[in-house]
Order: structure tokens, then C-alpha cells, then sequence
């Protein structure tokens, strides 16, 4: 029996059709049937009423951590996965830098597997760059893409060898995938913990410099240039790196770009007390670089909005600062904090954020969806932007709960994610 | 115990977080403690029947036989831990460390430890008062402490004062407690050392930087000269602990052509040769062994104020009453 849902009555938001409009939206069969106003949907069909919501294509991040396999206790495939169906997230994409890497054909399908097993957000594997990660010997790429994976990176860690990466984005051409990469020069940065500013000369931790990020993206921007490849670069947090793309972009190289929203929220300031929930990499950094990668979001320099989501079991967070690890997990705060913050703080518009959270990913990393086009995938998300909710960490569906936003009062609430015509979480 | 309000909070941590009031209060808390280590029987009962564990996770000599002292001749019950850092990251975690010795109710800890931060970290953990005996490079508050009673006793005051912190500023925490503690008594501040070992952003702090050491000699009033550790060459900051000798070390010939007498301090243990010549670590105006005496009283200072004593009361404490 196939499953058919009209999305009723709600404000549906699609820049790849230039829409905004009070419309209905109904879903059959696996797909977008129709979008329209009063549409006369099958009688069988499931109503979920929209008014006061908005509807987009459903939201895609393309950069979270699963842990799966060897992070079990941080998160899973099917947690993370439920995770981000609540953060109103149809797809992720998984990186690979687990225990073993995601480093070959049986690894990526292995992750492909358990994504559809879990049933929530659908998960694309990302294999790696390098066979285990080491930054030596291309992985086998070809063979992973067969097997699922949407792209190729080392993340965890930057690709440090130039050599390597220029043959990366040489071969993947021949699939047309995006080479992801976090951009860090590791002798600038290495033994930092934070952002190298007044802060970390106050509290007597070692800082990693802007620069050791922005060296590392000019790089990836003249490789790119060289090779005619797509760089994807990672969580850009300096102001010199978000110039640097703008300027890429604007000669033509095959460039896109994250901008995170801790990054585009917090600065340094979050880590005085030692706070290790803000402890990420790249680190906060200042307000001027908080600035320039809001700026950068509003023009398009940075194209796509993505979480790092990075769970830590709560132990490994509960340590001195240096001996914590990096990251935050984002999925469920993400769509929160972007409305209250970026589209309630006049960052962005609604229309844009659904550009940066859907429409773009898709494209950049040609999956399915992105779009409410009739015959596109039935991935939808349903969120009242109103509602007022504060973030409880105890409450997350991931298994962790590492994040600076406890207590945060948000604006915007999930009420449907909808996953190949079903819906696989309802608020 | 007292009415008036605590002239510490429950810690130790920093002398950042600290106002000029209650550095003040500590430092004169201090001066009547000297003199019970000038005593015969060097015993007094004011911390009688405290439970005081010292752990360092971090080798130490001179600080840690320094808070013994200090318990010791308060009187109070005193277990020494020297956690070797590697063990404890294989093994126990630090929170969990701290929550056995809470079990065993102790009224204050000691730390040392190698993470910035790790002071705090213990302090917002559990109900005892903690001591930061030195946390990474973040600060050594007592070693400040120590820095600016002995800066006073030779010169009679700190405010107005022009105190030159030289040597490896970027790792030492004593520079940090230095800088942060005399700002507040109004000294002015200046770091010289190699750019390497200054972080660039170090004058943001209020602090002015010399980067030639014969530039901090003719501006100073006192220089705070720190240790170079041996794994600072190593790491290549500096080429040759004999060239870092050469440029920045302090030597007898430098110190002459200062305009006045210049007051020497060194937080210990001196690598003589290095940052600093023995005719000066030895000469007249070197005050090093002043501050491993002061050290003592600043720490019994610090310790008996923790504990609930008022500073006005230290006098009469030290007679036979507990804090």
C-alpha cells in the first residue's frame, strides 16, 4: 500500500522553484505528486495540517559524525540518524574518520546499510581521502562511490600532503564527487586548543592561529584552480578565509563552503571558565571572524550550512581543556539556532536559509532533493518558526549530549520530517 | 567562625579573578605569619585538625615542601600524593581522583597539575577549598603571591613600581599571576624574552614589551627572571640554551649599566648560565632566597584565609586560637 501525505495549509518555502507561498504540498508514492494551492488529495490520504508552519525541501547536512563503527558509545548510524530526523533533517552526510575509517567498498556499504536500517534521516556515506586516513595513498575511491559514498575526505584531520590532494581532485573528477577537506595547516596549529587570541593568553592554553586555516585554504583554493577538481572546504571560521573563497568564487574555481552555527553564533569568549562544550576545531574565534562568516553566509561566499555535528560520550567532555576532546553535536539545535539567531537576527532570510540548508547541499553533493519540484523526492520538513522551546540536552534523541546551547531559549519547532514520503518524526 | 564576610572565596585559583583588596589582604595576612618560622618551636594551632591533601601531578620541590611547611607549622593534618601525570591519564580520571579524596572528607587540596584550567576544573567539583599550586601555563597564585611581598619588603612599596618579567612568558603561569597580581597594586608591568616565548598579543594584557633585555635593564625598577626549561630548546624556540645566554641571559656586566639598583627575583629552580649569571643569582641585589622564606608565610597566609580567618585576626590566631 503506498503511502500518500498532504502537507496542508503551510507557508512552503522553495528557492529551487522560487517559491514562497501558502500552498499545499502532497507527497505519494515516495514522491512530491503536486504542490499547489487547495489541492483535492487523495481521500486516503494523510493530512498533517501546516498552517502557521513552513514547508521546504527537506534539510540536508552535509558534514556530521556518527561514530559508527568504533564510536558506539558516542553515537550510532540509527541514533544519529533519529537525531537528525528530529533536528528536521532528512539527509547527512556520515564522515569517516571511525575505528576502522571508512576506507574502502565493504566500509562505505556497511554504512549505507545501517543508515537504511535505521529508518529516520537517510545517511550517505563519505569515504575517505586516504587509505586509513594516513594522507599517503589515495583510497579507493572508485570503488566506494559504487558502493554509495557522495564524496571523499579525511576530516578529523586535513589532507596536509599538496601532492595527495592534487591527485585527489584530479581523480575524482572521474565520478564527479566533491573532495571535502578541513582545512588546518598542522605545524601552525598543531599543539593549540583554542583560538590563539587574548583568551588563550589569559587562560594559558595554546592557541591555533587564523592563519594555520587560512594557509590551508588558500591552498586547497590553488589546487582546485590547478586540478579543475571541486574543493569542498570545511567549517570556515576566519575572516581571511571567507575573503579568500569569495575571491575564488568569483574567478570561477569549483569551490563551496560551510559556515557552522557555532561558528556563526559564539566566539571565544564561550570558552572563559575552561568550558570544554565549547571546545571545537576550528576553534571560536573572534567577533570580527564572526562577522565575516555571517557575511559570508548572506552573500553566498559560504554556500551551505552544516552542523560538525561531533558527539562526545560526557566523560571524555568532563576533563581539564586540554585533555577534552573537539566538537559539539548540532542536529537538534541547528534549525533553532539558525532561525533564532541568523534569520531572527537579520542575517539571512527564511528563503535563504533554506538555500543554505537544502538546496545547495543537494547540488553540491548531488543527492536527491533539495526541491519540492513535482517528481523529486518525498523529503519534506515541517517546522513551526514561531514556537519558542529551550534547549535540553537530557532530552537530545543522540547519544550525547556535548553543547554549549543548554538553556538557550529557541525559536522554532519541528513538526514533521517526512523521509521518502513517510514520516519519520513528528513533534 | 566569623561574622565579617570571608576575606577569600573558597579558592585559590588566580589572581586575575582577585581585587586589589583581597591581594592586599593576603599579603599583610602574611607579615605576622613570618615570624613563626623565625620561632624556636615553629608550630601554631591554627589549622588544628584540618585534613589538607597535597597532590601534585606534577614533579615539584620548592613549592611543595613550601605548602608542608606552611600546613606543618599551622598544625594541620597534611597527606602528600605525587600522581605521576602519565598514570592518571591511563588510568583514574581527575574528577574521579578528586571525588575519592572527598569521600575520605579533607577540608583542602593542593594542586599542581599540568592542564590550564585543571584548578578550576577540581574547584568547581567538589565542596573543599582548593589551593592552585601552579595549572599548566595558566597561573601559580601563591608563587605571585611570594613575588610581590618580597618586591615590597626590599622596596617598600609595589604601586608605582616598574617590574620586567623576563624569559619563556608564553609558557609560565608565573608570569601570568605576576602580571595579573601587579597590575592591580598599580606597578607598571613590562615581559621582554625572545618573540618566540612572547605572545604577540601580551601588551593587551597592559603590559609594555621589550624585546632587547639591555632595554628592560635601563627601564626596570625590578626584574622577575624566568626559568628557561631545557625542553623549550628542544622544541626549537630558542637555538642553544648558550645563545638564549648571550642575548637574554641577565649578567653582572648588564645590570651595571642600569641607571639604578635593580631588585632580582627568580621563582626557582635557577639554571644558572642560562637566564640568569651566578654573580647575579648570588650578588647583593638578588632577593631569591627572601622569596623561599616569604614563600612559607604567603602560603600560611593563604591557607588560614581559605580556612575562614580574617586578616585582622591573624595576630591573635597565631596565639593559640584556630581560624
Amino acid at each position: 500500500m503506498s503511502v500518500k501525505i498532504l502537507l496542508r495549509g503551510g507557508r512552503v518555502v522553495d528557492p529551487s522553484q522560487q517559491m514562497d507561498a501558502v500552498a499545499d504540498v502532497l507527497v505519494m508514492d515516495g514522491e512530491v505528486a503536486q504542490v499547489g494551492k487547495d489541492l483535492a488529495g487523495p481521500e486516503d490520504a494523510k493530512v498533517l495540517e501546516c498552517a502557521g508552519l513552513v514547508v521546504t525541501p527537506g534539510l540536508i547536512d552535509v558534514h556530521v559524525h556518527l561514530r559508527e563503527p568504533g564510536g558506539e558509545h558516542k553515537e550510532t548510524i540509527a541514533s544519529g540518524a533519529r537525531a537528525a530526523a528530529a533536528g528536521g533533517f532528512t539527509a547527512v552526510c556520515a564522515m569517516p574518520n571511525t575505528e576502522p575509517p571508512i576506507d574502502d567498498p565493504a566500509a562505505v556499504g556497511f554504512v549505507a546499510a545501517e543508515g537504511r536500517r535505521a529508518g529516520a534521516a537517510r545517511v550517505y556515506p563519505v569515504g575517505c581521502i586516504s587509505s586509513g586516513r594516513k594522507g599517503e595513498r589515495l583510497a579507493l575511491v572508485g570503488e566506494m562511490v559504487e558502493a554509495g559514498a557522495v564524496a571523499i575526505t579525511d576530516d578529523g584531520s586535513p589532507v596536509m600532503n599538496s601532492g595527495l590532494m592534487r591527485l585527489a581532485l584530479l581523480y575524482a573528477q572521474a565520478f564527479d564527487i566533491p573532495v571535502v577537506d578541513h582545512p588546518e595547516d598542522l605545524s601552525l596549529s598543531g599543539k593549540g586548543h583554542m583560538n590563539a587570541g587574548l583568551v588563550a593568553t589569559r587562560l594559558g592554553l595554546p592557541g591555533k592561529p587564523n592563519a594555520a586555516e587560512d594557509i590551508h585554504i588558500v591552498r586547497d583554493l590553488l589546487l582546485a584552480e590547478l586540478t579543475g577538481g571541486h574543493i569542498h572546504l570545511q567549517h570556515v571560521s576566519t575572516s581571511f578565509g571567507v575573503e579568500s573563497i569569495r575571491q575564488a568564487k568569483a574567478r570561477g574555481v569549483r569551490v563551496s563552503a560551510e559556515a557552522t552555527p557555532h561558528h556563526l553564533i559564539l566566539t571565544e569568549e564561550a570558552v572563559e571558565g575552561y568550558r570544554t562544550e565549547a571546545k571545537m576545531n576550528p576553534p571560536l574565534r573572534t567577533a570580527g571572524d564572526r562577522d565575516a562568516v555571517r557575511a559570508g553566509l548572506a552573500d553566498g561566499t559560504l554556500d551551505t550550512l552544516a552542523t560538525d555535528h561531533a558527539p562526545h560520550h560526557y566523560d571524555e567532555k568532563e576533563a581539564a581543556f586540554t585533555d577534552a576532546p573537539n566538537g559539539i553535536v548540532g542536529l537538534e539545535t541547528a534549525l533553532g539556532l539558525i532561525l533564532t539567531h541568523a534569520v531572527g537576527g537579520g542575517i539571512i532570510d527564511l528563503p535563504t536559509m533554506v538555500e543554505r540548508m537544502s538546496c545547495t547541499p543537494a547540488r553540491t553533493f548531488h543527492l536527491p532533493g533539495g526541491t519540492l519540484a513535482p517528481g523529486s523526492v518525498g523529503d519534506v520538513t515541517a517546522f513551526d518558526p514561531e514556537a519558542e522551546w529551550t534547549v535540553d540536552p537530557a532530552r537530545f534523541h543522540s547519544k550525547s549530549r556535548n553543547t554549549p546551547f543548554g538553556g538557550w531559549k529557541l525559536k522554532g519547532v519541528v513538526r514533521w520530517t517526512v523521509v521518502r514520503g513517510k514520516v519519520v518524526f513528528e513533534g | 567562625m566569623n561574622q565579617t564576610a570571608p576575606a577569600l572565596g573558597k579558592d585559590l585559583i588566580g589572581l586575575e579573578p582577585l581585587s586589589r583588596e583581597q591581594i592586599l589582604a593576603i599579603l599583610d595576612t602574611a607579615e605576622p605569619f613570618k615570624e613563626i618560622s623565625e620561632r624556636r618551636i615553629k608550630k601554631v594551632p591554627v589549622l588544628r585538625g584540618k585534613t589538607i591533601v597535597n597532590l601534585f601531578f606534577e614533579a615539584s620541590t620548592r613549592t611543595r615542601v613550601s605548602f608542608e611547611f606552611a600546613e606543618n607549622r599551622l598544625s594541620a593534618d597534611t597527606v602528600n600524593i605525587a600522581a605521576a601525570q602519565s598514570s592518571v591519564s591511563k588510568g583514574e580520571t581527575l574528577v574521579d581522583t578528586a571525588r575519592n579524596l572527598e569521600a575520605m572528607r579533607i577540608d583542602m587540596v593542593v594542586m599542581r597539575h599540568g592542564s590550564s584550567g585543571a584548578a578550576r576544573f577540581l574547584a568547581e567539583r567538589i565542596p573543599s577549598n582548593v589551593v592552585n599550586a601552579g595549572d599548566g601555563s595558566h597561573e601559580h597564585p601563591t608563587q605571585g603571591l611570594l613575588d610581590m611581598l618580597t618586591i615590597r619588603d626590599h622596596m617598600g612599596r609595589i604601586e608605582g613600581l616598574k617590574v620586567c618579567i623576563v624569559g619563556d612568558v608564553l609558557h609560565s603561569r608565573v608570569a601570568r599571576s605576576n602580571i595579573f597580581g601587579l597590575l592591580k597594586l598599580g606597578a607598571q608591568v613590562a615581559v621582554c624574552g625572545p618573540p618566540t616565548l612572547v605572545p604577540r598579543n601580551v601588551c593587551s594584557l597592559g603590559v609594555e614589551v621589550f624585546t632587547r633585555v639591555e632595554d628592560a635593564i635601563q627601564w626596570a625598577d625590578v626584574l622577575n627572571i624566568l626559568r628557561l626549561q631545557l625542553e623549550r630548546m628542544e622544541a626549537g624556540y630558542v637555538p642553544s640554551l648558550r645563545e638564549y645566554n648571550r642575548i637574554w641571559g641577565i649578567s653582572r656586566a648588564r645590570l651595571e649599566k642600569a641607571p639604578g639598583d635593580i631588585l632580582v627575583l627568580h621563582p626557582g629552580p635557577m639554571n644558572r648560565g642560562v637566564e640568569i649569571d651566578s654573580d647575579v643569582a648570588d650578588g647583593p641585589q638578588s632577593v631569591i632566597l627572601n622569596q623561599v622564606t616569604n614563600g612559607v608565610a604567603v602560603r600560611m597566609a593563604v591557607l588560614y584565609l581559605l580556612a575562614g580567618g580574617q586578616p585582622e585576626r591573624a595576630e591573635a590566631a597565631k596565639q593559640g586560637g584556630e581560624a
